[in-house]
């Protein structure tokens, strides 16, 4: 078992291993995932606004605990991943549920856990976000992401975090989505000013 | 009226009264803490006193729901559509009821129900026995479930209890076996340390479980975990390896808490000795006093007691028998299970003697273990 599994954009072949075999470990209150490294929280806050500003075509990936206003503080939470997705100009695509869909889904409006590589490619997705999906379908695409594609991944998780993601934030509420925009902002400022 | 604690608190801080009571008594008194929703019973021996007991303390009102089901296989379904449905559940079972259920301990795992269940193990059939043997836990191996053996009805009434805080982390969520070897430890009575009665757990929070809880008639949980079965295409494929890895993974996130309830996946006595004993369950009683005695025989020889068998603590067995000379692995099977997976996993494992092996119903006499002993040291 190597200490030092990365987990970086793939295409890594077939079967991919699920990280947390490999010796990656969740992060603990306060930390985050780089490509399989723990760090700061902010420094990973501020690595996903750097990747989500030199992307080609980002995308976010919103699941059910976030389309749905199932108890108080959803619906605030949607509108601030929708206002993050706007400040970095990304496209969104939802995850609805989590059944797979046949004899085909269509790759242009929704993506499913169980096939990801066929909205990814379909739409030419080099950076994406999962925020809203339950932990369990997260790893599965992300492994599969990670197999089959060359984009890169970030998870945005209320929970424990996600190993399978190349960069993965853990017990992210509103003002952590709030503050990651801000940060976003305030680059795309800096990137406009010519400053660094 | 019971005040609901800190899993800490509960396990660690709450000053503990010492009862002499049975293994079956000790899985009523960690039910009775564990903020148990529903509980489902089926007789098995030597389990079916641990349940019975189980509903006394749902008619004192310690439980919500308890019933009796048509079978094993029937329990164990029932189990698992009430971990669906989003509440704590607690089931117990043994020997030939494991294998009639054997098909749900998998899907359990593959769901990502973290019920917890005991196994009071015995021999399988045929022919007929109901005498104590540990076989079931090697089938019961690559299920995906966390297993941990206890030892006596202490370490039975404690692991039971921190299974529940294990089992339902959001990044873990499988099931837990508690394992004690039937009659010795669910049918003798020893002093086990409780904690007061008018505390339990917090309840489970099923909204942080990593799947949808199976709500069919509202959002946003109207979707179900459909299966794979029906299709044959690559997509299909790929999505089932990477769910069964991902159980794989929940397994291996569980090391931390495990490791922090329990005081690690294993302890140790003497680590730095000649001989090291290995195993897990009542057997680890028996070496200890065989270590004893070797000690006064002027042996070098540590005993490494194995709490958790899955997920196995791998990398602290290949350090602890690097410099080791001889490693004895005594079980309470005919396969040697234990043995196998310490020899899969060091590279010198020659030196892993799979011996003594009791089974049948017979106890293991101190003697077989100090035999292997001096057999190492001739």
């Amino acid at each position: 078992m190597s200490q030092e599994y990365q987990v970086l954009a793939g295409p890594e072949g077939y079967l991919p291993p699920a990280a947390a075999v490999m010796g990656v470990e969740l992060p603990k209150t306060g930390e985050a995932l780089v490509e399989g490294s723990l760090v700061s929280d902010t420094e990973a806050l501020h690595k996903i606004a750097d990747k989500l500003l030199s992307a080609k075509n980002p995308f976010f990936f919103p699941g059910p605990l976030l389309l749905w206003a199932w108890k108080a503080g959803v619906a605030e939470r949607a509108q601030a991943v929708r206002d993050l997705a706007d400040a970095v100009g990304a496209g969104v695509i939802p995850m609805p549920d989590y059944r797979p869909k046949y004899p085909m889904i269509n790759p242009a409006i929704e993506i499913n856990p169980n096939h990801p590589n066929l909205t990814i490619w379909h739409n030419k997705i080099d950076v994406c976000v999962f925020v809203g999906v339950h932990c369990h379908y997260a790893n599965i695409a992300l492994k599969i992401i990670r197999g089959g594609t060359s984009c890169y991944t970030i998870a945005l998780c209320g929970e424990a975090g996600h190993e399978d993601a190349m960069i993965s934030l853990r017990d992210v509420n509103l003002a952590k989505i709030q503050e990651l925009t801000a940060i976003v902002m305030d680059k795309k400022r800096q990137i406009a000013g010519g400053g660094k | 009226m019971q005040k609901v604690v800190s899993p800490e608190h509960l396990f660690f801080e709450a000053p503990r009264e010492q009862v002499f009571i049975t293994g079956s008594e000790a899985v009523r008194e960690a039910v009775r803490r564990a903020n148990v929703d529903m509980a489902i019973s089926y007789p098995i021996t030597p389990q079916s006193e641990s349940m019975h007991l189980v509903g006394d303390i749902f008619k004192e009102g310690y439980i919500r729901e308890y019933f009796r089901g048509e079978n094993e296989f029937a329990v164990m379904s029932a189990v698992a559509g009430a971990s669906m449905g989003g509440v704590r559940v607690f089931t117990a079972t043994g020997g030939p009821g494991t294998l009639r259920a054997f098909e749900l301990f998998s899907t359990w795992s593959g769901a990502r129900l973290p019920i917890v269940c005991a196994f009071m193990t015995r021999g399988v059939n045929s022919p007929l026995t109901i005498q104590p043997d540990t076989i079931e836990m090697s089938y019961l191996l690559d299920t995906g479930m966390i297993m941990l053996h206890a030892e006596n009805a202490q370490d039975l009434y404690d692991y039971l209890l921190k299974a529940f805080p294990i089992a339902e982390q959001t990044e873990v969520h499988i099931p837990v076996g508690v394992f004690a070897d039937g009659f010795f430890v669910t049918h003798t009575r020893e002093n086990v340390k409780v904690a007061p009665v008018d505390i339990k757990l917090p309840p489970y929070n099923a909204y942080s479980a990593p799947v949808p809880v199976m709500d069919m008639e509202n959002v946003p949980f109207r979707q179900m975990r459909d299966p794979f079965v029906m299709k044959s295409n690559y997509v299909s494929y790929a999505a089932h390896a990477s769910w069964q890895q991902e159980v794989m993974a929940a397994a291996e996130r569980a090391r931390p808490s495990i490791s922090s309830y329990l005081g690690g996946l294993l302890e140790v006595e003497n680590a730095d000795a000649d001989i090291l004993i290995i195993t897990s369950g009542t057997a680890v009683s028996i070496a200890r006093e065989a270590v004893a005695q070797a000690k006064q025989e002027g042996f070098n020889v540590g005993l490494v007691k194995i709490k958790c068998i899955r997920p196995f603590p791998t990398e602290e067995i290949r350090a602890l028998t690097k410099n080791a000379k001889a490693v004895i692995v005594p079980e309470f099977n005919r396969v040697g299970w234990l043995a196998k997976e310490i020899k899969s996993i060091i590279p010198d494992n020659d030196k892993v003697i799979g011996a003594p092996r009791v089974f049948g119903g017979m106890t293991m006499p101190t003697q077989s273990i100090l035999a292997e002993i001096r057999r190492c040291q001739a």
